[in-house]
């Protein structure tokens, strides 16, 4: 087969052909995939057909692109109230993978696929990767972690799919992956950008020149990163880096990329339908105005959401990007309208560690979490308030209490995480309720 | 025969461990006996007071967790084998010691073991019957 081997700036990878539909005809295969995607849902789904009922709606109501306004939204708390598999549309027969992220209290949301929506993920994220100027030939290290995580897989099937060589080096380690990145010459590496900011740093305690590797891409995401940190990553690494965009509630990462003209994430919207609404109200905003991504998922069938608000705040960018592609742009994500935090790329809610810590004592002693950035790496304390309840005059019996808080954490949040048992009142309060997070994190 | 010891859990950062004596010292609290088991972070402070409810009374009122636990105060010889005797007489009882500590009395030439056993009332009988003197608390706080 003459497969393209030597592409330039603009891809031609088979795949990325649908970033280029012409616009009213996007539209029409989106209304069609809409319309399709809701009866699935109406019919197999019982939450959102109770939904649909109490708002006197049908899938008949779906007339033009517009009408999904009508519409009800899924909230992350729906995914975890109906754990493990209330949202799922597709028999477990037909379903061929699972993964799943952190809720916002002990249990995880778990999501599922179907071969077709494994496939539609792979081709996704192969747009993105060609989108990034990579190609057969590539070697591309995937240094997201493997597992119910879907950075890993996610990344995996999609460079696989592009025809490049994957490296599954997975999370940590980093003198193993500055050794393979060394030895068989990786072109590129996709993780967190904090974690990439350690290898840099790694790097420089092992002598390793970054800038003089054959490494010319980082495709980052799982976590929001600032220019600054941009800058300094492309220089250090003499790379270029793109912004990749994706949630575990949607199918994982691939839902948008930045291309190379970096002027905003791609949303690859024949599959992912973005809204903007305005996050207290819902109401739908017009393109170019700030709000939160609201994401339909138009072609998956295992388990489809109907306008999940994703608690991002970003906006629809106006105007078509020079690359060509007919994509509508999403800004840059810099901010959440909920008070997730994202911490080593995983999704960690306050509200989790106020579940662990009332389960053990069965009181909800004061706490604080306190992030700081060691190495490029996210570090998270939980400081406790030692409260009389809690409080034992044998050490050992202190100690067992810190570890059952510590491993408690551990379990639910999939993080390590320090504990540190702190004096009664020693937690400042403003106005008789203590601060939650303290984010010592720069970029 | 068992005295109330007060606990205070502090952390383990300067001056962490003077303010509450220092507040006890205001109110004219005398601390008879204090032992500090630390670990990297954090430490707990176990005092003998000479009134255990009313300085447990000005910690709480100060915000610091304070606990009472039983302990008792059992009297050696302030010499070579003093303790060991004591121990001795625990010897296949069974009764375990949680935590111990060590303060000279003030009278003669006889020092004072603080313990805390996982069986107070065992260990009473026990060393009473092997004539070591438990103290009472009175007597300990006596100058």
């Amino acid at each position: 087969m003459n497969a393209v081997v030597e592409t330039t700036a603009n891809d031609c990878h088979p795949a990325s052909v649908p970033d280029y539909t012409p616009v009213p005809e996007l539209r029409d295969l989106q209304l069609k995939r809409m319309q399709t995607v809701v009866t699935r849902a109406w019919q197999q789904v019982k939450l959102f057909r109770a939904r649909m009922d109490e708002r006197g709606l049908d899938p008949g109501d779906i007339r033009s692109l517009e009408d999904i306004a009508k519409l009800p939204f899924t909230m992350k708390a729906d995914l975890r109230d109906t754990y493990p598999n209330g949202l799922f549309a597709s028999p477990m027969k037909d379903v061929v993978r699972l993964h799943a992220s952190s809720g916002t209290t002990g249990k995880p949301i778990v999501v599922a696929y179907t071969k077709e929506d494994v496939d539609v993920w792979t081709s996704v994220v192969v747009r993105c990767l060609a989108g990034c100027g990579l190609h057969r030939g590539d070697i591309i290290q995937v240094a997201y972690g493997y597992g119910l995580f879907t950075g890993g897989l996610g990344a995996h099937y999609g460079a696989e799919a592009l025809g490049a060589a994957v490296i599954p080096a997975s999370g940590g380690n980093a003198d193993r992956q500055i050794m393979l990145m060394k030895d068989f010459g990786v072109t590129a590496m996709c993780c967190t950008p904090s974690y990439f900011l350690h290898l840099i740093d790694r790097a420089a305690d092992l002598k390793v020149d970054l800038r003089e590797l054959p490494l010319r891409a980082g495709i980052f995401g799982a976590e929001p990163w600032t220019d600054s940190m941009r800058r300094h990553i492309e220089s250090a690494s003499n790379i270029e880096a793109f912004d990749i965009y994706g949630l575990t509630e949607i199918i994982g990462p691939g839902v948008g990329c930045e291309c190379r003209q970096h002027q905003g994430l791609h949303i690859f919207e024949d599959h992912f339908y973005p809204e903007i609404v305005d996050p207290e109200t819902g109401e739908p905003l017009p393109d170019g105005t700030e709000g939160e991504l609201v994401l339909t998922t138009l072609s998956k069938q295992a388990m489809p959401m109907i306008r999940y608000r994703t608690r991002d705040i970003t906006r629809l960018m106006p105007g078509t990007c020079e690359c060509g592609r007919t994509m509508r742009r999403i800004a840059r994500i810099g901010r959440r309208s909920d008070d997730m935090l994202i911490i080593r790329g995983v999704n960690v809610f306050p509200s989790q560690v106020e579940a662990a810590l009332l389960e053990i004592e069965g009181t909800l002693p004061h706490y604080q979490i306190i992030l700081t950035r060691a190495q490029g790496l996210d570090q998270m304390e939980v400081q406790v308030e030692v409260t009389p309840q809690m409080f034992n005059d044998k050490i050992g019996a202190l100690q067992g209490l810190q570890s059952r808080i510590q491993s408690a954490l551990d379990h639910v949040l999939g993080i390590r995480v320090k504990v540190a048992l702190v004096e009664a009142f020693s937690i400042q309060r403003s106005e008789g309720k203590a601060k939650r997070v303290i984010d010592r994190r720069t970029a | 025969m068992k005295i109330q010891q007060l606990s205070l859990f502090v952390e383990n950062k300067p001056g962490h461990t003077a303010a509450p004596a220092r507040l006890l010292a205001n109110e004219g609290i005398d601390i008879r006996a204090l032992y500090l088991a630390d670990t990297e972070q954090y430490g707990i402070v176990r005092m003998i007071v000479s009134d255990w409810q009313r300085a447990a009374g000005i910690l709480k009122a100060n915000g610091y967790v304070a606990k009472a636990t039983e302990v008792l105060a059992v009297e050696v010889p302030d010499r070579p084998g003093g303790m060991a005797e004591v121990l001795g007489a625990l010897d296949g009882s069974g009764i375990n010691i949680e935590y111990m500590y060590a303060f000279p009395y003030p009278r003669g030439d006889q020092a004072i073991l603080i313990f805390r056993f996982n069986d107070p009332d065992a260990a009473i009988e026990r060393l009473q019957a092997a004539d070591i003197n438990v103290v009472a608390g009175h007597e300990l706080l006596k100058q």
